[in-house]
């Protein structure tokens, strides 16, 4: 009974911040909600299980690059607000077609995912390593990194590693 | 329903309450130790030799004329206090003072990572702040203030993670266990990383040396220079609060929380009478007092030597020492 009622309530808020985020008139505010929407969903990883998920989530997305978005939104616009976009570059209709196909990708997503129950593979890896004494998954999610994920986490390090020598490269006038 | 809802609801009234009591005397202890430290008294017409100090400071702040700004953000200006102080104060909840639940409010398998994660949410506070008052010297304080807290974060991060490699748990209960299993505290076993979480400590807290976010010499008073009243009272709260959480994490990792010295030799077996959360007390308290007493001593970094500090010599320390860490692991 709980279970639904603190499912929905989440989603509920967390649709609700993210409407205010694209709604809100300062740059600074959007920020704040995108915070608490950051926080929320971390919130609902929790109700999943997934303690280790909602930790990260809070420490890289809340802790880490909103506090950067906020540097930069409180950096560009400290006097002015942000004018509307009047000017034709806008590209309205590209960004309409964008914003459909993730639409359909995600429903596409949802639907697989529901009507392969438990088929996927992450699901039967996580499942074949014992669950954690009280509800953690850390220890099961290292082994599955290490062992069965091992190349596309090392791919991922190493696009993150290609992305952090890219920005001191752009960052830096002379090395 | 009780066993659920009552005795959590009671921890967690007593635990605040013991935190704040402990921020107020910690304050009073703070100008007292300052003042011995340069042969004054300190504090002494309130009370017998100032102790009612710790009473009169609180109803001081909560008396005096809150003020916002004119031309402040006014929700921002009232949320940032706020922001700053919550997550200073919930990151108490998965801080055990004994391995019996009584004396912890929650047990998670991922205590230490959500320390990390939640005192980084504090760095809102004071960006916010800062912004939010529409002033020169805030805003540049309180960026000042998040990129020191972000650049030690990582150092300490990294720290951490060699710190979780030696006793093999995320779980606070768990690194206790691990020092006590392995006969040593950690602080013996992982000297560096002691030394690495103290410094980030200090940083984080924006503590001397590390205190330029309130640098008044250049900033007038730093991130809270338009603050007043009750909510300058509670960004004081969060800082006080966030130093005791340090000193809380150093004592559990590198001291053996709870644990008294030399289980192991029988003319000390009457340090196993002393209750363990009284160690645990006095154990934040000897760290705390360090903290003071660094202030006293030691001048204020300049902001180059700051980032200096953080990114040339802590970074790579810290990566060195989790290498080691994990080689040791490995090859004993």
């Amino acid at each position: 009974m709980l279970e639904p009622l603190v499912f929905y309530t989440l989603a509920v808020l967390i649709v609700a911040l993210g409407i205010l985020v694209i709604t809100a008139r300062s740059a600074v505010h959007s920020v704040l909600f995108l915070v608490g929407d950051f926080l929320l969903i971390a919130a609902l990883y929790v109700t999943l299980n997934a303690e280790f998920l909602a930790v990260i989530q809070i420490m890289v997305y809340a802790g880490g690059i909103v506090v950067l978005y906020l540097f930069v939104v409180m950096l560009v616009s400290l006097k002015h607000a942000p004018e509307l976009h009047a000017d034709s570059r806008r590209l309205g209709v590209i960004g309409m077609v964008l914003a459909l196909v993730v639409l359909v990708e995600l429903v596409a997503i949802a639907y697989v995912s529901s009507t392969r129950s438990a088929g996927a593979t992450v699901t039967r890896a996580v499942q074949s390593f014992p669950v954690g004494v009280q509800g953690g998954n850390t220890e099961e999610l290292g082994w599955v990194l290490y062992t069965d994920y091992l190349i596309p986490f090392e791919l991922v390090s190493m696009l993150l590693l290609v992305a952090m020598v890219g920005a001191i490269v752009l960052a830096k006038r002379s090395l | 329903m009780i066993d659920s809802l009552l005795v959590p609801l009671l921890k967690i009234a007593v635990l605040l309450n013991a935190v704040l009591v402990t921020v107020t005397f910690l304050v009073l202890m703070e100008r007292k130790v300052i003042a011995w430290a340069q042969s004054r008294l300190g504090p002494m017409r309130v009370g017998p030799h100032g102790i009612l100090q710790a009473l009169a400071d609180p109803i001081k702040l909560i008396l005096k004329e809150d003020i916002t700004p004119a031309r402040a953000d006014r929700w921002v200006f009232t949320l940032a206090p706020i922001m700053s102080l919550v997550p200073a104060l919930v990151v108490f909840s998965v801080i055990p003072f004994g391995f019996d639940p009584l004396f912890y409010i929650s047990d998670i398998n991922v205590g230490l990572l959500f320390i990390v994660a939640v005192t980084s949410i504090g760095v809102y506070g004071i960006i916010l702040g800062g912004w939010a008052s529409n002033s020169k010297y805030p805003l540049l304080a309180s960026l000042r203030a998040s990129a020191q807290l972000i650049s030690y974060e990582i150092a300490v991060t990294i720290t951490l993670v060699s710190m979780v490699l030696t006793s093999g748990t995320l779980n606070l209960l768990g690194i206790v266990e691990a020092q006590r299993d392995a006969g040593v505290w950690f602080g013996f076993v992982q000297p560096v990383a002691l030394m690495l979480v103290f410094i980030g400590g200090l940083a984080e807290t924006n503590r001397m040396p590390f205190d330029l976010p309130e640098a008044e010499t250049e900033l007038t008073g730093g991130f809270h220079t338009e603050y007043s009243g009750m909510r300058f009272s509670l960004f004081f709260l969060a800082e006080y609060a966030n130093i005791i959480v340090i000193s809380a994490v150093v004592a559990i990792m590198f001291f053996g929380g709870w644990m008294a010295p030399f289980p192991n030799v029988s003319a000390f077996s009457f340090f196993q009478i002393i209750p363990g959360w009284i160690w645990l007390v006095w154990k934040m308290f000897l760290v705390l007092y360090v903290f003071i007493w660094l202030r006293a001593t030691l001048p204020r970094y300049r902001y180059d030597q700051l980032m200096n500090l953080g990114w040339k010599t802590l970074i790579p320390i810290a990566l060195v020492n989790l290498v080691v860490t994990g080689i040791v692991k490995v090859v004993f």
